[in-house]
Order: structure tokens, then sequence, then C-alpha cells
């Protein structure tokens, strides 16, 4: 069940405790955030499954664990697949009669950038083509942080990493992030949806419309990593602004693969310069000579925030 | 649910088939799998009964081997009977998986129809596949013939999910030999079948919503080395639970089963030491070696993982000249089955003498011939009291034949 009556942020977080927080993420990280965002919006039982990554690291080191609620993870790579089989098995006690209560149950998945853009990418795709009834949110830091920020398919152009490093002849990675909003979305996903933690009311109804929807629903999210973005830990809500006021992540859902909704309009769109300048993974664009990456960002932004407004308007 | 199979009381089935009888009369929950030949036919049948209201569970058909275990360890930590099916490329691909499943000690059975790894490419049978999971913490079976690929897996439910054990347990089946040669198998009744299995009684169900469970924790160096002791000795515990199960098993069914068969050992001189169906074949042999007046006999170690290193010195102890067959390519070492029947003779006072023939690789014939050729090497063994030939060689191979580990002749 939703909880219905959220009326601020100090009630919301209180909610229904079920993330510890005495994690081992770093101070600043955004996981932690969103993760209570999403324990702290529904009443129902969860089993949560994760695949190896900073958040997966931090929460449960044995003897300990963060999460007062049934957890499992496997692998870097398979915890769409684990929700598959703990789904699959819920459907199948359900029927035999075998489960000790009647309470509906949600299945979760979380993935980093790492596991969800690229190694379990498949395993993902896998379960939303069977149609599980799960939500997999990705916790988007853009990196591998885990294991010491090296390039993902999420990293944006530009970004210097340890395996796209920037230096005398290298702007940092070539690619284009890639679109894994919309590749969800073309799996035919009833929901899918791209928040930001700053934004936590849109971040919660989203989070809810996901457990609520029955099949399959993606969201990816935007979690700034102070370590990689180098950015100070007291600065993630105001990176996360940045990020969110220049369109680089932009809010909105997509339902049932066509019905597109803009959740944040900027008043007053910042220019994507603001947003890199307070990271230091960027600091070297701002050499002369890398001048044109900037504005290849900002013409990507721009192109990326025009095909959101016509397809909200065009209802494709 | 239907009833429509109570079964006769001897059936004509092939191994693929009984092991697919087995999961469905065991009502297995949840099967999530991916075809690969050739165990492909267990995983359609489960498909089938599903599809046919003779079963109640959830066919999860996943987009790869490895995902298929993977939810099948979500499926198990979510409290209800779990079993699937693979071979070779696709056990390969499992392998990752195999470690998290017997790590949180979640009791899948996985039926294994062996079958050599590429490259080259092959379709037909060897161990291949079963050695690379030598390691992976799972209880394993070794079935010679399709009845045994039935019965076999009835037990490796009750077993694995045996609150002492909660161990993943393999079963293996020679590829196309056993999984596709139809042969006569007298099967139990769905109601006998299931009141041997009974229930399951899950532990640490993540499900049960008042004691919510951590699965897959991280430990590093300050808890790693205790949990993995814990799971070798909860696989080297889970012998008399075994042993149980089978003497349950002959109660019903009148078929005895244990954890290593001897044939013919009582007086051998020279023995045959394999897996699988080649058992069946080196029986024949020892028979006919019998009948010229040379005392052969055969060992096979049925339950391989717990390793039965006291059984088979037992076996073993008295024999003069052993040959211990693998049907894996040891990739530039002596077979692994040879290293641990040797291991376990090293410490016997009389020590017999050991060789070791690689054979069969990528379905290639292993006849009674085959093994006959095998006996005399080793009444020629037995006779000098020393090896005669080499050390290692490979046996049914075309050309010259091949020796590696070369040994003084005399």
């Amino acid at each position: 069940m939703a909880i219905t009556s959220v009326k601020n942020l100090k009630e919301f977080s209180t909610a229904n405790d079920r993330f510890e927080g005495a994690h081992t993420l770093c101070p600043g990280c955004a996981h932690s955030m969103i993760v209570r965002e999403l324990m702290n919006c529904t009443d129902d039982n969860l089993v949560v499954t994760a695949n190896t990554g900073c958040l997966e690291v931090s929460t449960a080191v044995y003897p300990f664990t963060s999460w007062d609620t049934s957890w499992i993870h496997i692998g870097f790579e398979n915890a769409a697949s684990a929700a598959s089989g703990a789904e699959a098995m819920y459907k199948a006690r359900k029927k035999r009669g075998t489960l000790k209560d009647d309470k509906p149950v949600k299945f979760v998945s979380f993935g980093g950038d790492g596991s969800t853009y690229d190694i379990g990418f498949q395993w993902m795709s896998g379960a939303f083509e069977r149609g599980h009834d799960f939500t997999y949110i990705c916790l988007d830091n853009e990196n591998y942080a885990n294991t010491g920020g090296q390039r993902s398919s999420a990293t944006p152009i530009g970004a210097t990493t340890s395996t796209a490093q920037a230096g005398s002849h290298s702007y940092g990675k070539k690619e284009k992030k890639k679109d894994i909003v919309a590749i969800m979305a073309a799996h035919g996903a009833p929901y899918v949806a791209q928040l930001a933690p700053n934004k936590w009311k849109s971040m919660a109804k989203g989070f809810q419309k996901a457990l609520e929807t029955e099949g399959p629903c993606f969201i990816n999210t935007v979690s700034p990593c102070c370590t990689e973005w180098r950015f100070d830990p007291k600065d993630t809500i105001n990176i996360t602004d940045l990020a969110t006021d220049s369109l680089m992540f932009p809010i909105y859902e997509i339902v049932d693969g066509h019905e597109l909704n803009i959740l944040y309009r900027p008043k007053n769109i910042l220019k994507v310069e603001d947003y890199l300048a307070a990271q230091g993974r960027y600091k070297h664009l701002f050499k002369p000579e890398y001048r044109h990456v900037i504005d290849e960002i900002q013409k990507n932004i721009d192109e990326y925030w025009e095909m959101l407004q016509r397809r909200e308007e065009a209802r494709i | 649910m239907a009833e429509k199979f109570d079964l006769q009381e001897r059936e004509v089935w092939d191994g693929n088939y009984a092991a697919s009888q087995a999961m469905r009369q065991a009502k297995v929950d949840v099967m999530a799998a991916y075809p690969i030949t050739p165990s492909t036919p267990i995983v359609e049948n489960y498909g089938a009964y599903v599809a046919n209201g003779y079963i109640d569970g959830e066919f999860v058909m996943v987009e790869s081997e490895h995902a298929a275990m993977s939810a099948c360890v979500g499926a198990s930590a979510a409290g209800g009977r779990v079993a699937t099916a693979t071979s070779s490329q696709g056990f390969a691909l499992m392998v990752e998986v195999l470690y998290q499943a017997s790590g949180m000690r979640l009791p899948i059975v996985l039926n294994v129809v062996n079958r050599a790894l590429a490259s080259p490419l092959n379709v037909r049978g060897d161990h291949a596949d079963m050695y690379l999971g030598l390691d992976a913490g799972w209880i394993q079976f070794g079935a010679f013939n399709a009845q045994e690929a039935y019965d076999l897996a009835l037990c490796a439910f009750k077993i694995g999910e045996n609150h002492d054990v909660r161990l993943p347990v393999m079963v293996h089946q020679d590829g196309f030999i056993t999984s596709h040669t139809a042969q006569n198998v007298y099967p139990l009744t769905d109601k006998v079948a299931y009141s041997f299995v009974g229930d399951i009684d899950p532990v640490d169900d993540m499900l049960d919503f008042s004691r919510p469970v951590t699965y897959g924790a991280q430990t590093e160096e300050d808890w790693h080395f205790e949990h993995k002791a814990k799971q070798h000795k909860a696989i080297i515990d889970s012998v008399p639970v075994i042993e149980e199960v089978f003497s349950e098993f002959e109660k019903i069914s009148g078929r005895k089963y244990k954890r290593v068969e001897s044939y013919m050992m009582e007086d051998a001189e020279v023995a045959i030491v394999a897996l699988g169906t080649t058992v069946e074949t080196s029986r024949v042999a020892a028979m006919k070696m019998r009948e010229q007046g040379i005392k052969a006999g055969v060992v096979a170690p049925r339950v391989f993982r717990p390793f039965p290193f006291n059984l088979i010195r037992e076996a073993l102890e008295n024999v003069k000249s052993v040959a211990v067959l693998d049907r894996s390519s040891p990739g530039g070492a002596m077979g692994a089955l040879f290293n641990e029947i040797s291991a376990a003779l090293y410490t016997t006072p009389k020590r017999p003498l050991v060789t070791n023939y690689i054979y069969g690789l990528g379905g290639r014939d292993f006849a009674v011939q085959d093994a006959i050729d095998i006996y005399h090497d080793q009444k020629a063994n037995a006779d000098v009291g020393h090896i005669t030939t080499d050390i290692q060689q490979f046996s049914g191979l075309r050309g010259p034949k091949l020796g590696f580990f070369q040994t003084k002749r005399s």
C-alpha cells in the first residue's frame, strides 16, 4: 500500500524505517536517500534484490545488514533474474497456499549504472520481456564507483574516468551515454521513469506508481557520486539541482511505452557549464582546446529536451 | 491438479524423461531454464506438464543458463522447491551462480546431462562439464542409467532440503547414452513418490516477513574463511543424511544405493574405477575377465561430492592394480578422478598400482573391449608388481597410443 499522506519531508523520511542509517556508503552519497525514499513510500512487504555495487557492499556486510526486509544479492549482473525467480515463487506458493500471510509483496531490484547499462543488461532485458511484476531501480552515478571510478556506458561525453582518462591527447570519454530509459520503454514496460532525489515528491510518486503498476517497471535515477564526480559531500543536492535544472538529467516518465510526461520543467534552464563547472571530473573541459566538447554536450541536451517535449505533446 | 500420471509398474523412458517425471512427482514449484542439448527435453517436459495441468508450478523460460540458475537462486530463497537442468556450455555459463547457490545453502536440484565443452564444438557426452563443477560446493550424484536418473533425482530433493544439509544437489547422467536411450524404468506411483520426498519446509524464507532475511551478504577476510569452512563441513556432514535417504528409498522401491558401488570386488586383483554409463560397460568387461580366470572388479563412486575417501580406500586396498578412467581432457595434468582415487589409496599400507586412462571424449564410444584391454594392462601390472605401461594414456584415440606421463618399463 502506498503511503498517501505525505505532508513534509521530515514526516516522510521517518514514515517507515526499513533502511538503517548505519551503513558504510560515503558521506554525501545519494544512494541512501534514494533507497530511503523507496522504502518509505510503501507499507507493502518488500523483497529487495541487489546487484553488486556500492549499495550492496555498504549495506550488507556480514554480520550486519541495513535492510529490515527480505534482501538478496547474488552477483553483479543478475539481481533482475533473482527477482524473476522470487516473483515466480511467490505466484507458485500463492497458488499452492504455502505463504504465511496474505499481505501483498512487491519485488524491487537495485543496480548501479555498471550493472544496469552494461554487465547486467541482458538479465534485466530478459526479465522485462518475461513480464515479471517487479520494479528495477538504477542508481545512476555514471561510473563504476565501487571499483574506483571506471567508465561505464552511462558515463557522459567528456567526463574523465580511470579507464577513459582526460590527458594531453584526450578529453575523457568520447562516446555518448546510452539512453537506457528509451531502451527500457521500448521493451513495452508499463511504467518507465527518470527521477532525481532532489525532486523527492516526484521521486516518491514515481516509485509508488512503479510499485503499484503490474508488470516490470524501470526507474533510472541520478545519484551524484561525490567521490568520482569530485565535489564536496555537502553539495549532493546542490549538484542534483544543477543536473535537473540544466536538463542534463530531465525528469520524465513514459507510460505503456508511448505516453511521455515531463515531470519537472525548470523555471530557469541553466547552461550545462554551470553543472559541469561544479564537478572535478569535467574540470579539463574548461581548457580552450576542449570548448567544443562543452558545446557538444549542450547541443545534445537541447536536442534531447526538444525531443521529450515533442513526444509529450504528440503522445507518442 | 490432474492425476493422470499415476504410472505403470514398468515404463519405457529415456533418462531425460525419467528426470522430468521425478520433478513432476516432487511437485517442483519453480523451474527456471534455458534449453541446451542434450538436457533440453527435461525442461520441455516440465513445461508440458505445466501446460497440460499435470503440475501447478511456474515455468520461467529465461534468456540464458546464467539467468536460469540466478532465477533458481531467487526462487529457492523465496522458500519453495526448485529444480532445473543443463549441459555443457550451459553448465559452464551457470558456474558463477553455482557457487552462489551453494554459498547461500539453497537446496536447488540440478539435473546435469553431461556433455563435452567446446572448443571444438561438440554435442556428445563426456564429463568435461561435470569436472568443471567439482569444486562448486554442491552434492553430486552420478546416475549409471535412466532408472538411476529418476531415483537419484527424487532422493536429491529429500537430501538437499533436509535441514541438517541445506545444500544444492546435482544429479549427473551421460549425454545421449543415458539421456536419449529408452530403457525399462520402474517408477514409483505419484503418491508414493511425493510422500517419500515430502513437503518442502524452507529455512530462511524470503517470503516470511515476520522474520526478514538477508541472503548473499559480503564478507571479507574477517569472515569469508569461516563461511567457506562451515560450508565445506556441511557437505562432508551430509553423509548420514544421504545414507538414511538411500535406505528409506530402498524400503519403498527395493533398489539399494550406496555411496560407492562395488562390483565383484570381494576377491578382485584388478579394478576399474569409473563414472556414469562406463560403470555398466566395465561391469560387463569384468564379468568376461572372470570367465578367463582374471579376478576383475569395478568400483564406482555414486556420490562423488562429498567424495567418499574411506569407502574408496576400503574397496580398493586389497587390489593389486587399479585403472582410473577419466572422461575429461585433463589439460596438462592427471585426470581429476585419478587424483582423488590416488589420494585415497596413498595412505593404504599396500598401495595398489594406479594408472590413468583418458577416454570417450566428445562422445567417442567406450566399448566392452576397451575395458577388457584396460583390464589386461592391469593384469600385467599386477603380475609383475609395477606399472608396465605409461601412467597416463588415452584409450580409444585414433592413431598411435599417447602416453604423456612416462614410467620406467622393465
